[in-house]
């Protein structure tokens, strides 16, 4: 018990925000709470993301393993739980810290104009940002799980409170989904909890402290459940998370009725939350189980992954709400991470590895730029009051700036060469298409799909002329202005990334590289 | 003298000017600054410098060796760039960079006025940069990426005037239909890769291909591949049909997307990969589908009103004489056409819209009588037009000659086939041509831009496209010398570069013996003689082609000046062979109306949309209100109210941490 290695810094990272939630919640008073309370949260955001720039920079690529650790064991006081206190960075999860600094950053920045209930908004946004934190430095399964299923109570206040449509609906629909792919996983844990030969919850082996970790253990254990059983259970979580088809509907859903700054979170980072998910538990722990390793379903993998990208790209072209457009735009996105995990059907492991990249830079590279597509689009619907796509028209004219960000968004999510989108994807097709060639063809036409759907909301919204009726009143349409400096301090930060990942990879891809390596062994 | 970091800057040039343009000059001095124009002409000006330079360099150097570069390097991917600077190469950043330097040129007084002339000169930068891009990259990554930037950059700029419907449904019609082809495209690289990843690399490609290590089996995919990715791009059929919409976008635009870049890309693309085509069994489609095209685009042509679209159907219409020389292994002419093309093909486009500037519209049904009033416009577009035709000694004659004198001298099925085309091509392409000049420049003025608009609000119809209002007289120096120059050009390029004999300092063959001169493609010179490295005239076929194309211009003259046949009766009479070319053979139709609305819209996509909402959605809908039935009768905490569940959650977690302090 007690402190075994304290480095501070991801400590920090994870609960800055929510500490400075609770406190600005309790104290600030008067007149201009409002006001305090919307720069403080801000400004724990910014520093927040300086913090995550640290740890991602901070991250010594020369040495490699698990970095930054702080350990303090048995956290909870019962001995027979063998949890710990046990949180660190690799490679693949040091740019989706950062990932989590940027997209916190823009989400609070993008929410400056809330004016309900403000204390409270601030209050569970941020304490979203400490859970996703959580989720990819804890490398303890239990505090994995208990940060996993954590999000839940902000992203269902967020939602239920402060969003449009039918909020309540969305929120407890998602909550719901959630929650069920959660059972499942945490019915996995208690089964390798119970497995007398993996005495540890430790999700990686960390030999400095002397500690083995699951996937070393379980590699040929006598396990409590068969390991095919495990493995479906964490499946179903990430799958009902990432989301896949066909445990997808909750997603649009969510999406079109959360706040601007709330989609942002869950496209840009509760998504690869999955994602890492199921490279870390599912990839990392089922190499070399006993009767099923995860190579056994690789095949079947790359099957639901074309369908999602598929399906989802083809119902995407058919929504009329800019919102849910996206939002079905992300299954197909998504089902590229999934594609990219099924590389690791093949029989070697460097052929794999591509795909894998692929698959973790997918999730970075989707994160900022759907992520700056739901900022447009808020930024858009705060001025307009509608995301119809049949009422909208001509907007480029008034609002020049909203247009060029949503087209960069909508050209990194179509794939253009230069922005992040691209790279990602072609990793996957190169990595995966040797192994699986068909589901990979079949894939691949979801970028022609992804033009279909960009390229026509972009036309519809944006170029062309104002519908005659039942468009915009001219009074509203007169008074549109376009986005001020403050709107773009997080679409800047946003577009940034996609820009420098898009043109210069290997600052993320030689990191993710080493943390799949780890997994890989 | 061109070394390898001045080869980059080749591109880094516009791409400079395009950051500044687009950044600096668009926050700090305005939209519609005068100095995004010089800063595009100045970086472009540049780039042609610098390609002149290479091109003395490959000329007595030969290839340019240059190093590649990791881009991505992760366990077993490896991704290069790196530049190529052969032959091919070179003609084709000359013909790139000077081609789009005139259009620049031009663009200051085209331009002039618009709002939005910081934007103009803005993407025209990125435009030519990803084309250059596109002919230096050493690798077919490298190739798709700029490959899809000259996509999204034709995309802006179709879509320039984006608050006309039009103009923004021509910009996604374009870059959706060449992204089909890129599918393929994209299937042919993945195929590759999976083969050996360090094919990616072009010269590797050419030295394993002559070693005999790739089986034919995958060259003929990869080829298709390719070709698919060359259809789209080059507007080849069954994909030809976004180009003529195309013309929506400002006319100096069109000019350099329909001479030098863009639709070359395809071209270009098939030539670069030559050696794995003629690997393949995939040379007889590539000569079918440019045969195919130069005929079918040519009907299309023949009808059209548009002076812009005459000009879209026939490079339509020429490209597929590119490909067709490609198929049928002509890879010096198909070269020789391209080069010659740009040129009289980019006067013709600054002819149109030259000839705009003065009448208001781009319907030569109002147009008529413009010789009188712009000399310097008429001279130039009648002598591009002749070239086009391919009347000797005009360059066109001696490109175009070549790829029928070669199609003539293979002497298979195919090559009679496409050299049948290619005659009949020939033909109407002299016809339309001269049916454009003369509605456009002799007979009675007909009205111009103020007519159409009047006679379009008569009959209640949608303002048409560009119409304005007709101001006589020649258009202004930055737009008529351009023209002038490129006029020149189409007068003797063709013979000087490329002459029967040797002539005092160029010597005979020059331009064949040195596109083949490349021992990477042409690894013997048997091959190199076989690409068209010293192209015979044929004398039989050059009189037949000579003939067909004043028997076009001849037939233009009595319809269209004389009147002694009536285009009315004509059409008339062959009414529905008529509306079947005038409404493009319906393929606007067929691909929106039948497969897009009818089809994918209504038969896949909403079929998929309900089977989500009612199917999916339910069954999920119910198996968590199931999941959550069960929580409520196992846990009592959760009692399916989420509200409870977050405080059970919270309290738990402060119970346990205050345990921790407690007894901790």
């Amino acid at each position: 018990m007690g402190f075994r290695m304290f480095d501070g810094l991801l400590t920090i990272t994870v609960f800055l925000p929510a500490a400075v939630a609770l406190l600005v919640t309790l104290f600030a008073r008067g007149e201009n709470a409002d006001q305090q309370i919307r720069w403080i949260s801000i400004g724990a955001t910014v520093v927040t993301f300086v913090l995550s720039v640290l740890v991602f920079v901070g991250y010594d690529q020369s040495v490699g393993g698990i970095q930054m650790i702080d350990h303090f064991e048995r956290w909870i006081p019962i001995d027979a739980l063998r949890s710990s206190y046990l949180l660190g960075v690799d490679g693949l999860s040091a740019p989706l810290v950062l990932l989590t600094g940027i997209l916190g950053m823009a989400a609070a920045l993008g929410s400056w104009r809330i004016k309900k209930r403000v204390r409270e908004y601030f209050l569970w946004l941020l304490l979203l940002e400490t859970a996703v934190f959580g989720v990819f430095v804890s490398l303890d399964l239990l505090l994995f799980f208990i940060f996993f299923e954590f999000e839940l109570i902000p992203m269902f206040m967020l939602i239920a409170i402060w969003g449009s449509g039918r909020p309540r609906y969305s929120a407890m629909k998602f909550v719901l989904f959630t929650l069920a792919g959660g059972a499942f996983m945490l019915v996995a844990i208690l089964a390798i909890y119970v497995t007398p030969d993996v005495n540890t919850l430790a999700m990686v082996s960390i030999p400095e402290l002397g500690i083995t970790g699951i996937p070393e253990l379980m590699a040929g254990a006598d396990l409590a459940a068969p390991a095919a059983l495990i493995f479906g259970f964490f499946f179903i979580a990430f799958a009902v998370k990432l989301p896949l088809w066909p445990v997808h509907s909750w997603l649009p859903d969510a999406h079109t009725d959360a706040p601007t700054a709330v989609s942002v979170m869950l496209a840009g980072v509760l998504l690869k939350m999955a994602g890492y998910g199921l490279l870390r538990i599912n990839l990392g722990f089922f190499q070399e189980t006993q009767g099923f390793t995860i190579h056994d379903v690789a095949g079947a993998m790359s099957i639901v992954a074309a369908i999602s990208v598929v399906y989802g790209g083809i119902i995407t072209i058919r929504q009329t709400d800019m919102k849910r457009l996206i939002a079905y735009s992300s299954v197909s996105h998504m089902g590229f991470v999934m594609l990219g995990v099924a590389a690791v059907g093949s029989s070697a492991a460097e052929t794999s590895a591509g795909g894998l990249n692929g698959a973790a830079l997918q999730m970075f590279t989707h994160g900022t730029i759907t992520g700056l597509a739901f900022l447009m689009v808020g930024l858009s619907y705060d001025r307009t009051h509608t995301r119809h796509i049949p009422h909208l028209g001509g907007l480029w004219k008034k609002m020049p700036l909203i247009a060029i960000f949503f087209l960069i968004a909508g050209f990194g999510s179509l794939g253009l060469p230069a922005l992040s989108g691209f790279v990602a994807e072609i990793m996957v097709f190169l990595g995966t298409f040797s192994v699986w060639p068909w589901a990979t063809g079949v894939a691949a036409f979801g970028v022609v799909l992804a033009a279909g759907y960009t390229l026509w909301m972009v036309q519809r919204v944006f170029f062309g002329e104002r519908p005659a009726s039942p468009g915009l009143s001219d009074e509203v349409y007169d008074n549109l202005t376009d986005a001020n400096w403050v709107d773009m301090i997080p679409v800047i930060a946003l577009a940034a990334p996609i820009f420098i990942v898009g043109i210069w990879p290997s600052v993320v891809t030689d990191m993710f590289d080493l943390g799949i390596q780890a997994v890989l062994r | 003298m061109i070394t390898e970091g001045l080869a980059w800057l080749i591109i880094a040039l516009p791409i400079a000017a395009m950051l500044v343009n687009g950044v600096l000059v668009r926050a700090f001095v305005g939209s519609n600054s005068k100095y995004a124009g010089y800063i595009t002409v100045a970086a472009i000006g540049g780039s042609f410098v610098l390609s002149l330079m290479t091109l003395a360099t490959v000329m007595s150097d030969g290839p340019l060796h240059v190093d590649t570069h990791d881009w991505i390097t992760i366990g077993g991917l490896n991704l290069t760039f790196g530049l190529m600077v052969d032959q091919l190469t070179s003609i084709m950043l000359v013909v790139v960079s000077g081609v789009s330097l005139l259009v620049q040129i031009y663009g200051q007084a085209y331009m002039h006025g618009d709002k939005s002339y910081t934007r103009y000169f803005t993407y025209m930068a990125l435009f030519t940069a990803s084309m250059l891009g596109l002919v230096l990259s050493g690798n077919l990554i490298q190739i798709f990426v700029f490959w899809e930037l000259v996509g999204v950059s034709s995309y802006l700029l179709i879509g320039f005037w984006m608050d006309r419907p039009t103009a923004a449904a021509a910009a996604k019609k374009a870059f959706l239909m060449t992204r089909f082809g890129d599918f393929g495209f994209l299937l042919g690289i993945l195929y590759l890769y999976s083969q050996n990843s360090s094919y990616m690399d072009i010269s590797t490609l050419y030295h394993e291909i002559e070693a005999g290590h790739i089986a034919v089996g995958v060259a003929t995919w990869v080829s298709l591949g390719l070709l698919a990715g060359a259809i789209g791009k080059s507007a080849q059929f069954p994909l030809h049909n976004w180009l003529p919409d195309a013309m929506e976008g400002p006319t100096s635009v069109s000019a350099l997307i329909h001479s030098a870049t863009m639709v070359t890309a395809g071209v270009f693309l098939v030539a670069r990969f030559f050696p794995l085509f003629e690997h393949s069994d995939a040379m007889t489609l590539v000569a079918l589908v440019g045969g195919f095209t130069a005929v079918f685009a040519a009907t299309m042509g023949l009808v059209a009103n548009d002076i812009k679209r005459v000009l879209a159907y026939s490079t339509v219409s020429q490209l597929g004489y590119m490909m067709l020389a490609l198929g049928v292994g002509a890879y010096a002419p198909a070269i020789f056409h391209l080069f010659t093309h740009a040129f009289f093909k980019a006067a013709l486009f600054l002819g149109a819209g030259s000839v705009h500037h003065a009448s208001g519209t781009f319907n030569m049904n109002y147009m008529g009588g413009l010789k009188k009033h712009m000399p310097r416009t008429y001279w130039g577009m009648v002598i591009a037009s002749l070239s086009l035709a391919g009347l000797f000694p005009f360059s066109g004659f001696w490109s175009k000659d070549e790829i029928l004198g070669h199609a003539a001298h293979v002497g298979t099925t195919t090559g009679n086939i496409v050299l049948a085309l290619g005659l009949i091509a020939a033909l109407m392409t002299a016809f339309y041509m001269f049916r454009a000049v003369f509605l456009t420049f002799h007979g009675e003025w007909k009205g111009g831009g103020e007519q159409e608009i009047e006679d379009a609000e008569k009959a209640g119809e949608p303002l048409p496209v560009g119409s304005a209002h007709s101001h006589f007289g020649e258009s202004p120096w930055l737009m008529v010398g351009p023209i002038m120059l490129l006029a020149v050009l189409a007068i003797g390029i063709g013979f000087f570069s490329n002459p029967l004999v040797d002539i005092g300092g160029i010597d005979k063959h020059a331009f064949a013996h040195y596109v083949t001169h490349n021992h990477e493609v042409f690894p013997t010179s048997e091959a190199a003689k076989h690409a068209g490295s010293s192209p015979e005239l044929n004398v039989p076929i050059a009189v037949i082609s000579t003939v067909l194309a004043i028997a076009g211009i001849g037939l233009a003259y009595l319809m269209y000046i004389k009147g002694s046949i009536s285009p009315q009766a004509m059409g008339a009479r062959f009414q529905p062979l008529y509306n079947l070319m005038f409404r493009k053979y319906y393929f606007d139709e067929m691909y929106e109306n039948v497969v897009v609305r009818k089809g994918f819209y209504k038969y896949v996509a909403d079929a998929l949309r309900w089977f989500d909402e009612h199917w999916i959605d339910n069954a999920n809908v119910h198996l968590s209100n199931w999941v959550s039935r069960i929580g409520k009768s196992g846990a009592l905490v959760q009692n399916g109210q989420t509200q409870t569940y977050a405080v059970g959650m919270v309290v738990g977690v402060v119970a346990v941490v205050a345990a921790f302090l407690l007894w901790g």
